[in-house]
C-alpha cells in the first residue's frame, strides 16, 4: 500500500511538473519533453494500480496498456521530432534565401548601373 | 512568458497535483473489488500462452495491438512524408566500428530470444522490436547512413509486415468461422508466434527508420536549395 502510494504519487508529481512545463516553456523541444514526462507519469500510476498486495498476481491488463501506450509515446515523438525538424529546417532556408537575395541585391548596387531602378522599385 | 502568468499556473498546477493525489491515495484505501486480472488468470491456461501479459496483448486485447500497429505504420508514413532523411554521421573510429560488431549481432540474438521467452515470461514482440530497433540506431550513429536498413522498396513490405499478417490471420479466422481474432483451441501458440514474429521485425524495421528520420535517400542527387530561389529576386 505505502509502496505503491510511493510509486503512483511519483508518477502524479511527474505528471504535474511535465503538464507546469508543457504550459510555460516557449520553445517545442521543452513542450514535447514535457509531454513524454507527463506520459511516464500516467505509466507510472497504471503499473502501481495494478499491483494490489503482495498475496495476490498484479493486474496483467494495466501493464498490456502500458506496453501499448509506450509504443505509440514513441512514434508519436518520433513523428513530432520530424515536424520540429522540418518546421527549423524551413525556417534556416528561409532565413538564408532572404540573406543570400540581399547580398545579392547589395552586389548588384555596386556592380550594376541600374541600382538606382532596381531600389525604386 | 509573464511571470506573473507562469506563476499562477505553478500553483494552480500544483493544487491539481495535490488533488491527484488525495484522490489516488484513497482510491488504493479502498477495497479491490471485481477486477480483471482474476478473468484474465483463470482462462490463461486456454489463451495459448503462459505469461498473462502476452496473452492480454495478442489474445484478449489483441484489437489494441492491431491497432497500435497501425499507430507506428502512420507515424512512419508522416515522417516519410516530411522529406528526404538528413545526412548520417561520420564513420565510427576503430574502437566503435569494432564494438558494434560485437553489439548489432548479440541485440538481434537477443531480440529473437526475447520473442520465443514473451510466451512464458516477461519479454514479447514490443521489446524484442524495440532491442531491433536499438541495433539501427547504434548502427545510424556509427556511421551508417541507412541504419542497416534494405532499399526503400523492402522497408515498405516490412514495415506493412506487422499489421499486415495480423489482419490476414484475423480476417482468415473471421472467414473460417472463429470471428475476427479468436484462435481456434490449441492453435493460438503458433498464431500468436506468428504475429509476433510479423510485429518483432515490423516494429524494429520501423523504429530504426524513424531515428533515421525521413524518406530513405534514392540514388538522385540532392537539389541545391539557393538556384530555384535566387532567380525570382534577381527579376524584380
Amino acid at each position: 500500500m505505502t509502496a505503491a502510494f510511493l510509486y503512483g504519487g511519483a508518477g502524479i508529481l511527474l505528471f504535474a511538473l511535465g503538464l507546469w512545463s508543457l504550459l510555460v516553456h516557449e520553445p517545442l523541444l521543452r513542450k514535447l519533453i514535457a509531454l513524454n514526462i507527463m506520459g511516464a507519469g500516467v505509466f507510472h500510476v497504471f503499473i502501481a494500480v495494478a499491483h494490489r498486495g503482495d498475496g495476490t498476481p498484479p493486474d496483467p491488463v494495466p501493464h498490456a496498456l502500458v506496453l501499448t501506450g509506450i509504443v505509440v509515446a514513441v512514434s508519436a515523438t518520433a513523428l513530432a521530432l520530424a515536424l520540429h525538424n522540418r518546421l527549423e529546417q524551413d525556417a534556416s532556408d528561409s532565413a538564408q534565401s532572404t540573406s543570400t537575395s540581399t547580398a545579392g541585391l547589395l552586389s548588384g548596387l555596386s556592380i550594376s548601373p541600374q541600382s538606382d531602378i532596381i531600389r525604386h522599385e | 512568458m509573464n511571470r506573473d502568468l507562469s506563476l499562477l499556473i505553478g500553483i494552480l498546477v500544483a493544487l491539481l497535483a495535490v488533488l491527484l493525489l488525495g484522490v489516488f491515495h484513497s482510491t488504493l484505501a479502498l477495497d479491490p473489488g471485481q477486477r480483471l486480472a482474476s478473468l484474465a488468470l483463470e482462462r490463461l491456461p486456454e489463451s495459448g500462452v503462459s505469461n498473462p501479459v502476452t496473452a492480454v496483448l495478442l489474445n484478449y486485447r489483441a484489437y489494441d495491438t492491431l491497432l497500435e500497429l497501425a499507430v507506428l505504420l502512420a507515424a512512419l508514413l508522416g515522417i516519410w512524408s516530411l522529406g528526404p532523411a538528413r545526412p548520417g554521421f561520420q564513420p565510427a573510429g576503430p574502437a566503435l566500428a569494432a564494438m558494434v560488431d560485437w553489439v548489432v549481432p548479440l541485440a538481434i540474438l537477443t531480440g529473437g530470444y526475447l520473442l520465443w521467452v514473451g510466451g512464458h515470461a516477461p519479454g514479447g514482440a514490443f521489446q524484442a522490436g524495440a532491442l531491433l530497433g536499438a541495433a539501427g540506431v547504434i548502427l545510424r550513429l556509427a556511421g551508417n547512413a541507412g541504419a542497416g536498413l534494405p532499399s526503400e522498396a523492402w522497408q515498405r513490405w516490412l514495415i506493412v509486415l506487422g499489421a499486415g499478417v495480423f489482419s490476414l490471420i484475423g480476417l482468415l479466422l473471421a472467414l473460417t468461422g472463429y470471428g475476427f481474432l479468436s484462435y481456434p483451441p490449441g492453435q493460438a501458440k503458433w498464431l500468436i508466434l506468428l504475429i509476433e514474429t510479423a510485429a518483432t521485425i515490423a516494429i524494429g524495421v520501423t523504429l530504426a527508420a524513424a531515428y533515421v528520420g525521413g524518406r530513405p535517400q534514392m540514388a538522385q542527387p540532392p537539389r541545391s536549395p539557393l538556384a530555384p530561389m535566387a532567380d525570382p529576386e534577381a527579376k524584380r
